[in-house]
Order: structure tokens, then sequence, then C-alpha cells
């Protein structure tokens, strides 16, 4: 049976890792290798490396940080962060990354995904949506949190996934470090209206939040990094705890 | 201990290339055909669309073919396992090696059992069913999960030694003489992973 995925994500600035609180106010949280290995022991499904503040100059530290995890990670790895072109892409890929996440650069360029998953294939190609409630829907927001676009979150999904993107990483800004939960209905919108994998990210503060994502936000895949990052909840233990509430985990 | 990693534009290859280091082989991409020759042992890795295999030519089967003669072990990963079939629906034009009988189809969108939707790409960490022994799984536990991305899959063979299930059983890996392969990848999968290409390559002399 399929499992449901696990994702730790390092949010890495300067080649260490941070994690903010609704994107600001970021505090120190470690060396990527070191909780990369970490969490591969732990038995984490797969690391996502995203450099919030990325440049166009940091691109050399970001490929140096992406071989350091990928050096001894025989996981799947995504990278996202500042990937604005092929040239970005190819460079994450060619460090060790098996995914790129594109975030910006898919909304200013969207034949951008198709471009990759012609060269790489669908699976190297995730489509990051930042998402924030707007009434009754969700509007995608760009440019680490800061720029709002008028693009409807779920209509974007569907015209990623048509462009060729073989997962959708979707973070609730509403939620992002608020540790109160996924925002369950977002994903679900998103998860119903595309056929390719949801990966829920923002809110996660407890083990119910993860069941709670993969039965009612009908997520194929759930993202944390603070709740790991600062050792409050293992690895192990989220799984053994997702197991005994019958949903498929790889233990 | 040469091993021929066969890059014919068919995706990334330092992942495979990384894990094969991790578990002692020595890799080399050959520039073509002919530089077969030095392998002990081939793998024809690869992601995407099967029309992509089109690249592997008559010249490369032969080169192949020649290799599997010397007793040479040939590994196919993902499309590369979907190519050892006579073909895909995927690319019908495009005929497999055809060590393997049958057609590659599409996963299907609706899991038969609950008439359920299901997404397709099978993505993610899925678990095999091992019903007989084989090189490629000893030391594995029955169950074991291992990584897939793919949305076609080849049907059960006679040469087939592991089985996954999504919407449909499939064959996760062959085992034909010398001729093996995987649908998941052992490069992305954790320890299991690593075990499954130590275990190819103590066939590999």
């Amino acid at each position: 049976m399929l499992a449901k995925r696990i994702i730790a994500c390092l949010d890495v600035r300067d080649g260490q890792v941070v994690k903010g609180v609704k994107f600001e106010g970021l505090r120190a949280a470690g060396d990527p290798a070191e909780l990369a290995r970490r969490y591969d022991v732990e038995g984490i499904d797969e690391v996502v490396i995203l450099d919030v503040t990325a440049t166009l100059e940091a691109r050399q530290a970001r490929a140096h940080t992406i071989q350091a995890v990928a050096r001894e990670l025989f996981l799947p790895l995504c990278v996202g962060g500042g990937i604005r072109n092929e040239g970005d892409a190819a460079a994450a890929i060619d460090a060790g990354a098996d995914k790129v996440s594109l975030n910006s650069a898919a909304l200013a360029d969207p034949p951008l995904i198709t471009r990759l998953a012609e060269r790489y294939g669908s699976q190297a190609v995730v489509v990051a949506i930042d998402a924030k409630r707007d009434g009754d829907r969700w509007t995608a927001y760009t440019r680490s949190g800061s720029a709002s676009t008028a693009r409807d979150v779920v209509e974007w999904a569907r015209e990623a996934a048509a462009r060729g993107a073989g997962e959708i990483l979707l973070t609730s800004m509403d939620r992002d470090g608020t540790k109160s939960g996924f925002d369950c209905p977002l994903t679900a919108a998103v998860s119903d209206a595309v056929a390719i994998p949801v990966i829920a990210s923002g809110g996660a503060g407890e083990f119910a939040h993860f069941a709670e994502v993969f039965r009612a936000g009908r997520a194929d895949a759930a993202l944390a990094a603070s709740i790991f990052h600062f050792n409050t909840h293992g690895v192990t233990d989220l799984k053994q705890f997702l197991h005994g509430q019958g949903i498929p985990v790889r233990l | 201990m040469s091993i021929a990693l066969v890059d014919y534009g068919a995706g990334n290859l330092t992942s495979v290339r990384k894990a094969l280091a991790a578990v002692g082989a020595e890799v080399y991409t050959p520039d073509g055909p002919a530089d077969l020759t030095r392998a002990r042992g081939v793998i024809v890795p690869g992601v995407g669309h099967f029309g992509s295999t089109r690249t592997l030519d008559q010249a490369w089967r032969h080169a192949i073919l020649e290799r599997l003669d010397h007793n040479r072990p040939l590994l196919g990963i993902c499309v590369g396992l979907q190519w050892l079939f006579a073909g895909s629906t995927e690319a019908p034009d495009v005929p497999g090696f055809g060590v393997c009988q049958g057609m590659c189809d599409r996963l299907p969108d609706i899991e038969p059992a609950t008439g359920a939707r299901q997404k397709v790409p099978h993505v993610g960490w899925n678990t095999l069913a091992l019903p007989r022994w084989s090189r490629l799984f000893a030391g594995v536990a029955d169950g074991s999960h291992v990584y897939f991305t793919h949305s076609y899959a080849a049907p059960l063979a006679r040469g087939t030694v592991a089985t996954s299930t999504y919407g449909i059983e499939f064959t996760a890996a062959v085992e034909e003489g010398l001729v093996s392969g995987v649908q998941f990848h052992p490069e992305k999968s954790g320890q299991v992973g690593l075990q499954v290409l130590r275990n190819w390559l103590t066939g590999v002399t």
C-alpha cells in the first residue's frame, strides 16, 4: 500500500538551517547535512531544502549545501528557493537534487514548468504555492510571501499540473509557523482538483495535525520543519502514532 | 568491476551514480555502444517517457546482447525495467528489448476494487511483495517500502520476483537469468535500495 509521506523541510540561509514564524523573525536551528542525517536515521521519507533568501550570488553556496546534504542521503531530495530559470534548476540538479521546486518563477513564466519537465521529467518538477485565505478562496503569493498575485490557488494548481508539474507543495501562509494545524480545507480543495500528489505544509504543531491533513485534507504527503528541528517530536514517534491511527506509513 | 551506466538522455544520473559508488561499484558512462566492451555489468536507468528509449537503437541492443553473451549482467531501472518488456502503450511505435513478455500500460485512474479515484503518477513509498527467492532481494524483508515515481507499469511476467500494488498489481522487479530490472528507484530507497544494488553487484564478476 502506498504510504503517506513525511517530509522534513530545511529552510536554509547562508548555509544554516533557520525557521521563521509566518516567514519573519528567523532563528537558527543547525547544520543542514547534520539535520538531514538525523532525519534519515529516524525514518524521514524525503527532504526539502528551501533556500529562503536565495539570490543569484548565493547559487554557489546553495550548490555546496545541496552537495553536503546529498552526500549520504539516499532518499528523494528536493531543492527550492531562488530557482528562477533552467540554469538555476540545472545547478541544483547537478549538485544532487532529485527535484526542484518552483514558486515565483513558475508564476512569472509558466512555460518554465514545461521546459523543465521535458528536460528532467515531471517527477523532477515541483510547483510550490504559497496560499493565503481571501474570504472563501485562496490567493497565491510570491517572493517568500511578500507579494500577492491575482491567481486563485486551485486554478493555478490545475494549470501547473497541466503544464507538467509532478507535485504541488502547498503552504498555508495563514498557518505557517503557528503550530495550529494544517489548513485542511485548502489542502483538500487542491488535492481534489489535481491528479498529481499534493504536499501539505504550514501549521504542524502536534501529531494529530498530520492525521487530520491526511484524512480531511486528502494530502499525499505532509511537510514540517520546526516540529522536527528542535527535537520536540521525533519522526519515528510521529510515524508510530500515524500507524496506530491506521494511516499507512513507512516504518 | 567496471559498470556501464548508459546515459541515453533520459534524466539525471547523479543520484544513481552516487548510490552505486556507495556500494562500491566503479561506474563509467559509455561514449557509445562500442564502449560497452569493457563493462562487467550494464545499467539502463531512465525516468520520464518510454519514447526516450528510442535512442537505444540496434547498435546499443547488439552491444548489450554481446555483453550478455559474455555473462555480463544487465539491470534496468524504472523506464529501464519497462524497456525489458515488449514495449509500452506510452510509445507504441518504440519496441522494447523484449526479454520479458507483455506490454507496459498506464496505471488505472480508478481503483478497481473500490471504484475510488486514484492519482496517477504513482509517487512515493510503496510496499514490495516478494513471492519467491531472488538474488536481488536476498536479505530484504517481504513488505519493505521502496520509492516509486511512474505512470506506466509492467505486467506480471515469468521473471517477476517482486510486485507492488497501486490499483492493480504490477511488476516491481524482474530477474530472468542475467537480466534484472526494478521499477522503483533503488538509489532513492534508503537502506533497502542500497541492499538491492549490492545484491545485483554480487552477480557481477
